[in-house]
């Protein structure tokens, strides 16, 4: 028995329509594609018009194959999937040709553009006549869900999941949470202390009952699927026991051994060898950092052992491995600072006076080691003229080419804050301004008010070379003010760089250890850039903060959260459809060569030792066929990529050469000459 | 190690002691350089803008004649600008075929063609630096030039533009002439003007311009107490050595800092004859200062080449007076 094939071509208003000839193509293949037995063209196949009409001739018709020319099927596959389900159609007996992506909007060949079309739809008709009935499968999801990165990202989602009555593990590489936002001082534009406002929200994730808090420990390995995930993660050793410990930090005073705190100071400050990052971390436990410990490098000391009122020092303590079973998992990893040092003429490192936003962040935080006093590196001197130096190493080919997106608003509230504390000058040397969210353009007015200098020119060197009088002793800044077509020279005391925002170190290790992907630059990749900014293309795997690309605090705690919301979503459920387009290896030809097991992107294969044959987890498998090509011995199929559908739909493409009639086939009759 | 070398029209004249110590150094660390044969003027920074293709075609007319000598495959220029016409030739001949094209054209007059991106040019630094190796030189000390403190002056022109990226040091603040001293046992002061301007040919056209760009490197390298200047490029030393006594009645200055090349410093520390490496043949003296390290040599070196004889049929030129 023949199928009875309907064909639907979409005009996409005039994104398709205005290049194809959509009426000649529908009735085309009409006439001349076998089994077709309705070919309609339409305004907008996505309407709930355009799928009522396919409704009605499934049912009306009789028609068991359906095939729509329309978007890329990313767009609206599933839409017409839906659409035939409800009609009483399996959904996979549908195909969809993208006349669009691949064919409209990558010409403007109106006869190239509707000849093609006749092509793509041939191949599709042929595709699916040979198309199989599929069932989705259906996996349960596990409750926990798994936050890695305790940032004001990740403390968000952990907090948003928790309070919904979910059970969360927090994993955090550092002592302790909070991440860059705890080593801010003021947050812009309102200029609220960042403590104030972080603090409690980390201590509710500290005394969450649903928050398993594992400070100080890093994931090692991940495998499983959506909603079955296994995590391993290695909790490191603090040398101070959680239970007995009760944070009076006595240790931390006795302790002889001061390092410079590289990590939450910044470099500016101190920290003892064992040490809190700072006085509200969460937990509280204080960490030994076993590379500066004395008791670790001569084997005698132990001064914060002697002292400890509860003895909760355990220098014997080991590194211990959990494993969690989670069904979603939130990346919420942060960025890093550019180092500036590779901006060699702006002086960082070679110049005492020229800090980085982060040092300064430290210099003028309360807490921070000059207890809030803006100095010059002599730690006495309060400088009198202070210079903001936009875009370090953002929108720049030779670094990073993105914007950074926070500088401009935290080089206004540094200006603020110089000008408050110290009366000092301030010159901000910017290309432009951005001050894009509510109440930042305000801020900005703000600024212009309060006597804040702006030159729009980016630098070309900080220098100690003095050239003119008034010069001598000064660091010089000298820029093109490219409002006033002309070189400037700002003797200045203190240089602050704003330094950009990068994907973190080794977010590409990371990105393939979740299995999700990375930009060139190393921000992870969502799910599509607009519209689902926080999923990821591995079900399962979220994002969220400035592990995605650069952005503030406001952005990022609304990505934590909305995150949270779709793991609760997944949750709620209860269970998730898995894909029936999958792979499948038929055991009695595998030889158990094992070359597809490594070729998986997504981890879905693994080695049965008993059979000595590889198999496919179905739910991991993404249907790519990566596999499928590889095998050696043809042993493995992928559904709805059988042989026979591929060659199908080649010989449909090449419809016009098949049937013998030359190129010209497929051409509108009045051609032009 | 074997190079085509191109040592460019100053090494032949006022630059001699450049090409004296290259030389005499480039043999004593393993490089070899095959020069090139029948080389003209790179047209150094006027041409380019006077005539692009005649401009093109001069230096390109070199690139040619050096990717047909036996199986060279790199180009070394000691001179900053030759090196950066050279490079941009090279360059923009293969990014703009239509220029590659009208300049192959403008070569096959004279039976020649050249191929973009057969040669690779390179500037003499960054072949000792990174061919030879700061070990390999520093094992080859003998005469460590410690306590001498050396100001690195790299000039506009070496490291910019990049091209692609593909400049061997940091187009803003490079730091490989710094590396090679340290190799020596200089010490080396920060020098914030390292690869600032050192007015080029602007002498020739507006002095006061000039003398005020010499000034501020003279006045640096002196605020920083630097013993000498160490150049790279023909063009630096001129400008800083010969024009210095001008410099200081300009604006009433007693700036004297000696102004030696790479090479000179390379050969004093692997213990060659000053002689031999052309130092006392600088406006002002470096006696003084190579005295920390305890060189002593004439001050008038033999060896300077004699003025090229003038075409015997040629007439005098205007103003010429005495004997032809």
């Amino acid at each position: 028995m023949s199928e009875r094939v309907g064909v639907y071509v979409c005009h996409c208003g005039s994104n398709i329509a205005g290049v194809v000839d959509v009426e000649d193509v529908s009735r085309w293949a009409g006439e001349n594609l076998d089994d077709v037995v309705v070919s309609r063209d339409y305004k907008f196949m996505c309407s709930s018009l355009g799928q009522e009409l396919i409704e009605d001739d499934i049912k009306k018709e009789g028609l068991t194959r359906v095939v729509v020319a329309a978007c890329s099927p990313h767009l609206h596959e599933r839409t017409f999937r839906r659409a035939c389900a409800s009609a009483g159609l399996n959904p996979y007996l549908f195909q969809m040709a993208s006349i669009r992506e691949q064919v409209s909007w990558t010409t403007q060949d109106k006869a190239a553009a509707t000849a093609k079309s006749k092509a793509m739809i041939a191949g599709a008709v042929e595709r699916v006549k040979l198309h199989q009935a599929l069932e989705p499968n259906e996996v349960p999801v596990n409750p926990n869900t798994l936050v890695v990165g305790g940032g004001i990202a990740g403390i968000q989602a952990a907090l948003e999941l928790a309070d919904a009555g979910y059970q969360v593990h927090l994993v955090e590489r550092e002592p302790s949470i909070g991440g860059h936002m705890a080593q801010f001082d003021k947050t812009f534009p309102t200029l609220d202390c960042a403590a104030c406002i972080l603090t409690p929200k980390m201590s509710d994730v500290g005394n969450h009952p649903n928050i398993n808090l594992l400070s100080y420990s890093e994931v090692e390995e991940v495998s499983g699927y959506v909603g079955n995930f296994r995590a391993r993660v290695r909790k490191k050793a603090r040398y101070v026991n959680e239970a007995d410990c009760t944070g009076c930090g006595i240790c931390i005073d006795k302790c002889p051994k001061k390092v410079v705190d590289e990590v939450f100071e910044a470099g500016l400050g101190y920290r003892k060898a064992i040490y809190r990052p700072f006085p509200q971390a969460v937990p509280k436990f204080p960490v030994i950092d076993r590379e500066s410990c004395i008791y670790f490098e001569r084997g005698t000391c132990k001064a914060c052992e002697k002292f400890c009122p509860t003895n909760a020092i355990d220098f014997e303590q080991q590194d211990t491995a959990l494993d969690l079973a989670v069904g979603n998992i939130i990346l919420a990893t942060g960025y890093d600072l550019f180092d500036s040092r590779k901006i060699p003429q702006y002086g960082y490192g070679r110049l005492a006076n020229v800090y980085t936003s982060l040092e300064f962040e430290r210099l003028c935080n309360a807490s921070g080691p000059t207890e809030g006093k803006i100095v010059l590196r002599d730690g006495v001197t309060q400088p009198k003229s202070v210079a903001i130096i936009h875009c370090v190493g953002s929108r720049d080919k030779r670094h990073n080419t993105h914007c950074s997106a926070i500088c401009c608003m935290g080089a206004l509230k540094f200006g603020h804050l110089v000008m408050e504390k110290t009366g000092a000058e301030v010159y901000s040397f910017y290309i432009d301004m951005r001050p894009l969210h509510k109440g930042y353009e305000e801020f900005y007015d703000r600024l212009l008010e309060e006597g804040m200098h702006f030159i729009r020119g980016r630098v070309a060197e900080v220098t100690d070379a003095a050239r003119q009088p008034g010069e001598e002793g000064k660091l010089i800044v000298q820029a093109e003010d490219t409002l006033l077509g002309m070189q400037r020279r700002v003797p200045v005391d203190m240089v602050i760089l704003m330094a950009a925002l990068q994907p973190r170190a080794d977010a590409k290790d990371v990105g393939l250890q979740f299995g999700i992907s990375c930009s060139m630059a190393g921000w992870f990749t969502e799910r599509h850039p607009k519209l689902d900014p926080v999923a990821t293309m591995t079900d399962g795997v979220f994002i969220a903060g400035t592990c995605q690309g650069p952005k503030d605090i406001p952005d990022t705690v609304s990505q934590g959260a909305a995150a949270a919301a779709r793991v609760q979503g997944m949750i709620a459920v209860g269970s998730v459809e898995v894909e029936p387009v999958v792979a499948t290896i038929h055991e009695e030809r595998c030889s158990g060569c094992r070359i597809c097991n490594n070729l998986c992107p997504f981890n879905a294969i693994d080695f049965l030792q008993d059979k000595a044959v590889s198999y496919v987890n179905a739910a991991l498998c993404k249907g790519c066929g990566t596999c499928v090509a590889a095998c050696p011995a043809g042993a493995i199929s992928g559904a709805h990529f059988s042989n026979e559908q591929i060659f199908a739909e080649i010989s449909g493409l090449l419809y016009d050469v098949v049937r013998g009639n030359g190129a010209k086939a497929l051409l509108p009759v009045e051609v032009p000459a | 190690m074997r190079y085509a070398y191109y040592p460019g029209c100053s090494l032949g004249r006022s630059a001699w002691p450049y090409d004296a110590s290259t030389r005499a150094v480039s043999e004593a660390l393993g490089l070899e350089l095959v020069e090139v044969d029948d080389w003209n003027c790179c047209g150094a920074s006027e041409y380019f803008s006077l005539n692009k293709t005649a401009a093109y075609a001069l230096v390109a007319r070199n690139l040619a004649l050096a990717a047909r000598q036996d199986g060279l495959k790199q180009l070394l220029a000691p001179c900053s600008m030759c090196y950066l016409n050279l490079r941009k030739t090279d360059h923009y001949m293969g990014k703009y075929p239509k220029l590659g094209k009208t300049t192959n054209a403008a070569l096959a007059a004279g039976g020649l063609n050249y191929t973009p991106g057969s040669l690779e040019v390179r500037h003499l630094l960054d072949a000792v630096v990174n061919d030879v190796g700061l070990e390999a030189i520093a094992a080859k000390v003998t005469q460590p030039l410690a306590g001498l403190r050396v100001a690195c002056y790299y000039g506009c022109l070496m490291v910019r533009p990049e091209f692609n990226g593909s400049s061997f040091d940091d187009p803003e603040y490079p730091i490989q002439l710094d590396r090679l001293m340290q190799a020596l046992g200089a010490e080396v002061v920060d020098f914030p003007l390292k690869a600032h301007c050192c007015g080029g040919h602007m002498t020739q056209i507006s002095a006061d311009t000039a003398f005020e760009l010499i000034r501020r490197l003279l006045h640096n390298a002196a605020e920083y107490q630097a013993d000498l200047i160490v150049t790279v490029c023909p063009m630096c030393q001129l400008n800083l050595d010969a024009y210095q006594p001008q410099v200081n009645r300009h604006f009433k200055t007693d700036y004297h800092i000696p102004v030696l090349y790479f090479t000179q410093m390379i050969g004093l520390a692997l213990g060659m004859a000053p002689e031999r490496l052309g130092v006392g043949g600088e406006f002002v003296s470096a006696a003084e200062a190579l005295a920390k390290i305890g060189e002593t040599f004439e001050v008038a070196p033999a060896g300077a080449p004699a003025r090229r004889k003038r075409d015997e049929k040629a007439l005098p030129m205007p103003g010429q007076k005495g004997e032809a």
